[in-house]
């Protein structure tokens, strides 16, 4: 390899840097989140009002305590969503997840309805990042057995 | 260093048989072994491939170039592990195999681009200019990495924040950062391997004589 090419090479290097940090910063610092979001929480789809009724959106929050209803036979999951100032309830088709439970994080897809209920047929259960081992006497079968009597 | 592997490897192994599951989840939670050194261990290797790219291209040295291509490559491994064992854990737990939040759509991102530098590099003859393009699509590809660490912090996903030391309880913190040694040392192993491998090869490249001009005429001696 020549020293042209090298000297070459090394205009490349700054220009990679340059463009990398450029991108990375934009993203960084350019409030990409304010437009885009993976899903809304009950204040904003509530702020929203009727402009959120019919199109597809996900909706995230905690399961409210008391909330929730599963009737297995209708294959039918009634909850109520929080954020701890707004409130949404969802109707969800299908089974929960073996997680699901009150008080658990999760994000709902589907559409609101005119009734203000939000419709959902995919229940995501967005759990937390603390990891802990069983206490004594506490087995996952029993926290499994509280849900499946819900 | 191979002996050092299986070591570190057998520690890995004897994870399994522990009381270490984790309360909500049951023996589920154990893939957190294996899944979140992982991700520590891809990212830092994509990181040893950005600062071999910077090094390549600063100094047209074939040994940083050989670097960009085993740490590249063993960045990919790593990654295509990291989404299956994430996948695997995702659906009993969050409910789905894959969903698009931005955690996960970034890691999607992240193989494909380091995927396409394997891609350029397989594709370009001439060694100056591989080494050239490839460390550029590898700088580039870079600007994902810390993008996909801080995904979960920057916007709403249905991905779980990092681990820290204080969301992960003691008894399951050791077998943890066991895990991710274990995996570190299997990583350097793999990425020094692959190394040679390259050396050999460019070197080979590098030696061999100017192609039109190798085969000399038979039929000169009078």
């Amino acid at each position: 390899m020549n020293d042209t090419e090298a000297k070459k090479r090394r205009w490349y290097l700054v220009g990679a840097i340059a463009v990398a940090s450029s991108a990375l910063g934009i993203i960084a610092f350019g409030n990409i989140g304010e437009n885009l979001v993976y899903f809304w929480d009950p204040s904003q789809v509530v702020a929203a009002g009727d402009k959120s009724i019919g199109a597809t959106i996900r909706l995230g929050g905690v399961v409210e305590t008391g909330t929730v209803d599963w009737n297995p036979d209708a294959n039918e999951l009634e909850f109520i969503v929080t954020d701890g100032s707004e409130t949404v309830e969802v109707h969800c088709s299908g089974a929960p997840p073996q997680m699901f439970r009150e008080g658990i994080g999760v994000v709902v897809e589907g559409t609101m309805t005119k009734s203000g209920i939000f419709k959902s047929d995919r229940l995501m259960v967005k759990h937390s990042n603390e990891y802990k081992a069983p206490s004594e006497g506490e087995s996952v079968e029993e926290l499994y057995k509280t849900v499946e009597k819900l | 260093m191979l002996g050092l592997g299986l070591l570190v490897w057998a520690h890995y192994a004897g994870l399994v048989h522990e009381e270490t599951s984790e309360f909500m989840m049951g023996d589920v939670g154990r893939i957190l072994y294996a899944h979140v050194p992982t991700a520590w261990n891809g990212l830092l290797t994509y990181l040893v491939a950005f600062i071999a790219a910077v090094g390549a291209l600063a100094t047209s040295k074939k040994g940083w170039d050989a670097l960009v291509e085993a740490s590249v490559e063993v960045g990919v491994l790593l990654n295509v592990l990291l989404l299956i064992q994430g996948s695997l854990w995702a659906k009993p737990t969050w409910g789905v195999w894959w969903d698009w939040d931005p955690r996960l759509t970034t890691s999607a991102i992240m193989v494909v681009a380091f995927g396409v530098v394997l891609a350029l590099r397989q594709s370009i003859q001439e060694p100056g200019r591989r080494l050239t393009i490839s460390s550029v699509a590898t700088i580039v590809a870079f600007i994902n990495v810390p993008i996909v660490y801080m995904s979960v912090k920057w916007w709403r996903t249905l991905h779980q924040d990092f681990s820290t030391p204080e969301t992960v309880d003691a008894t399951l913190k050791l077998p943890l950062r066991v895990a991710a040694f274990g995996m570190l040392f299997i990583g350097i192993f793999f990425v020094v391997a692959r190394w040679r491998i390259a050396m050999r090869r460019l070197s080979r490249e590098m030696d061999a004589p100017e192609l039109p001009d190798a085969p000399k005429p038979l039929t000169v001696e009078a």
